[in-house]
């Protein structure tokens, strides 16, 4: 049944990936005409890449945390944080790798103290990462003391703004990312674990699966790429703004993973997927702006968009008439 | 029973020696005019924060309730200002806009067996996405109706003002307190929360308490969005932008468990308090910068969690344990 739905559900990402990109096509003829100038390529297509990257950054980590049944809020927070870190310490004199380094370590650190409070103090995920993402924009606005802290470091911009191949800079991060954990995962038991975990916490610790060491590799994995994204915003705007950097981009990650066909309630889950899945979200935000209507109507599309997967998922769309099924999945998910 | 009432009891405990604290310092705090101005700043927060007490202690969440306070601020000025309509009856089609709403929401949770997290994170979205399409600017709102309850108030002794939406707030904490515990309702809520399976085993109707859960939530909600507007006499798309993680903040600092079954509405008012005493304490204060509030927060969020995990593990053993998610 399960692996059924898998390869049922390979699919539809891909299939609406291409119709929001044919939508956007029709809305807007130019949409896929890219240019090649200054070393570089250029066009809405490309800016979907770019723009969709911190997003995948954060939708990599989150699905690992995601499919061990948890969820953590603080990604946005965190991504303030060490766009803070970087920010600050480059414009305190640091070289630029230094500071990533210093970034990416409160990342980690951020995450770690989410995975403690999960696996070692067994609290909800919901509300153990609910602390941080109350408190890490207050944390960001100390470190950069309420202003938003600009910065020139030529190497440090490179990273946000900069390009590989031709390709945004940014856009390479995530792909780089993204191969690089799906080996982590596929090519070791790790993935296998993760999923066990995701599905019965106490059978899997039971079977011999180190619950409480692999929790908090997978919340510190999710502050790590937390790290990387807000380094990556950070740089391509140049300036860490602690108030907006990352806000609400959370949930955005969140339903990037939900579209990419993870599921909430633990379990299976695939992380190229999510990548897609953040591509769709910035392919129908890229589009809505492109083709001139109000950036408004974002958020309207966006819940649209998770009613119809709700609706995908649910258990009426494979059982239509049975209810005892029904009822057992909703013991699972309180 | 006793025992059962001990995080309220270390919650109020608390917010009376952190209240002692900032007295020692600012004697000045000690008025009934700050303590009025507690009551109607927060007001919005507390009214939102019920219907939260309610979705949490079933189990669930609800992400919406800041966008749905910004929504209806928008609709009851759009319907007043531009469209002349008397506020009483914008009140009345605002809370019934609402209560739908959570219909819709508390519906598509039971039926389509979604966390309450994503159904309400879609909710949000549209509630949000649907204000700024109406308008995107700040609508004023100007009416004598609005004048008027901005007048209503008791003077008490010593210069303070309990105002119109401060005495709301006190009644909808007074009628939630009575809902939860006085009526059949309020333990249905209980039930749930417990063990939804357990519950509809025992003849609870689930379907339908689950939809009016998320109704009362959205039409309190909405009730906190009227009370924003007559606070800021405007309509604001972008108003009230994370309130819901304030409500959640108050009703876990309340004692509410976040797994569901257990909670106070009472308590929630005293973390309502807290929070509000946080803000006026560093206003008070005036060195401290106004992220640190963001911060004291987030560390009372986490002292009265694992609080909570010490006073479970030590009075209830074996006893619903926080899940192991």
């Amino acid at each position: 049944m399960r692996r059924l739905r898998l390869e049922r559900l390979a699919n539809p990402q891909l299939l609406a990936l291409v119709g929001v990109l044919a939508i956007n096509w029709l809305l807007f003829p130019s949409f896929f005409n890219v240019t090649w100038q200054d070393g570089r390529f250029f066009g809405s297509f490309i800016d979907v890449l770019n723009r969709g990257a911190p997003v995948a950054i954060l939708a990599i980590g989150m699905t690992g945390v995601i499919a061990t049944k948890g969820v953590d809020l603080s990604v946005g927070a965190i991504m303030a944080v060490c766009g803070a870190v970087a920010a600050t310490m480059v414009v305190a004199g640091y070289p630029a790798p230094i500071a990533v380094i210093a970034a990416l370590a409160v990342g980690l650190a951020c995450g770690l103290w989410n995975g403690f409070l999960v696996a070692v103090l067994d609290i909800q995920p919901i509300v153990a990462t609910l602390v941080l993402m109350v408190a890490g924009r207050g944390i960001a606005q100390l470190i950069t003391e309420g202003s938003i802290v600009t910065f020139n470091d030529p190497s440090l911009i490179f990273v946000g703004t900069g390009s590989f191949l031709g390709f945004p800079m940014a856009a390479v991060i995530a792909v780089v990312l993204m191969v690089l954990v799906t080996l982590l995962v596929r090519r070791t038991a790790i993935g296998l674990f993760i999923q066990a975990i995701g599905v019965n916490r106490a059978a899997a610790s039971l079977a011999g699966i180190h619950s409480r060491m692999l929790l908090m590799l997978v919340y510190a994995l999710s502050g790590l790429c937390a790290a990387i994204a807000g380094v990556v915003v950070a740089a391509d705007i140049r300036g860490a703004d602690a108030n907006n950097a990352g806000l609400w981009l959370e949930l955005d990650a969140i339903l990037a993973v939900v579209i990419g066909g993870t599921s909430l309630l633990g379990g299976r889950f695939s992380i190229p997927m999510a990548v897609l899945g953040a591509l769709i979200i910035q392919a129908m935000n890229t589009g809505i702006l492109v083709s001139g209507f109000p950036p408004e109507f974002n958020l309207v599309v966006k819940a649209g968009m998770i009613i119809l997967i709700l609706l995908l998922q649910s258990p009426y769309a494979a059982l239509p008439f049975k209810r005892r099924p029904a009822a057992s999945n909703k013991s699972a998910s309180s | 029973m006793k025992r059962s009432l001990r995080p309220l009891a270390a919650t109020a405990v608390i917010f009376i020696i952190a209240y002692a604290l900032a007295v020692l310092q600012f004697p000045n705090m000690l008025s009934t005019r700050v303590l009025g101005n507690f009551l109607t700043d927060n007001a919005f927060l507390g009214i939102a924060a019920v219907g939260m007490t309610f979705v949490i202690i079933s189990g669930g969440i609800d992400l919406s309730v800041g966008a749905v306070i910004g929504f209806t601020g928008v609709l009851i000025a759009v319907l007043t200002t531009w469209l002349g309509i008397h506020p009483l009856v914008a009140f009345a089609i605002a809370l019934g806009v609402a209560a739908l709403f959570g219909a819709a929401m508390g519906f598509t949770i039971h039926y389509l067996q979604v966390p309450s997290f994503i159904v309400t994170l879609a909710g949000m979205f549209l509630a949000r996405g649907g204000a700024s399409i109406i308008t995107q600017d700040s609508v004023p709102i100007k009416h004598e109706f609005y004048a008027t309850l901005g007048d209503l108030m008791i003077r008490l002794p010593g210069g303070g003002r309990l105002s119109f939406i401060g005495m709301l707030m006190i009644v909808v904490f007074l009628g939630g307190a009575l809902l939860a515990h006085r009526t059949k309702f309020g333990s249905y809520v209980y039930a749930l929360g417990g063990n939804s399976v357990s519950a509809s085993l025992m003849g609870v109707p689930v379907a339908r308490t689950t939809v009016q859960i998320y109704m009362l939530s959205s039409t309190l909600a909405a009730l906190a969005g009227i009370v924003f507007s007559l606070y800021t006499s405007a309509g604001y798309p972008l108003a009230a932008v994370g309130v819901e993680l304030d409500a959640i903040s108050a009703v876990v600092i309340g004692g509410t468990l976040l797994t569901g079954g257990y909670g106070f509405v009472l308590g929630t008012f005293v973390g309502v308090m807290l929070l509000g005493l946080v803000q006026t304490y560093i206003i008070f204060d005036g060195t401290l910068s106004s992220w640190w509030t963001k911060i004291v927060i987030g560390v009372l969020l986490f002292l009265f969690i694992v609080l909570q995990r010490v006073i479970f593990a030590a009075s209830a053993p074996g006893e619903k344990s926080p899940e192991k998610v």
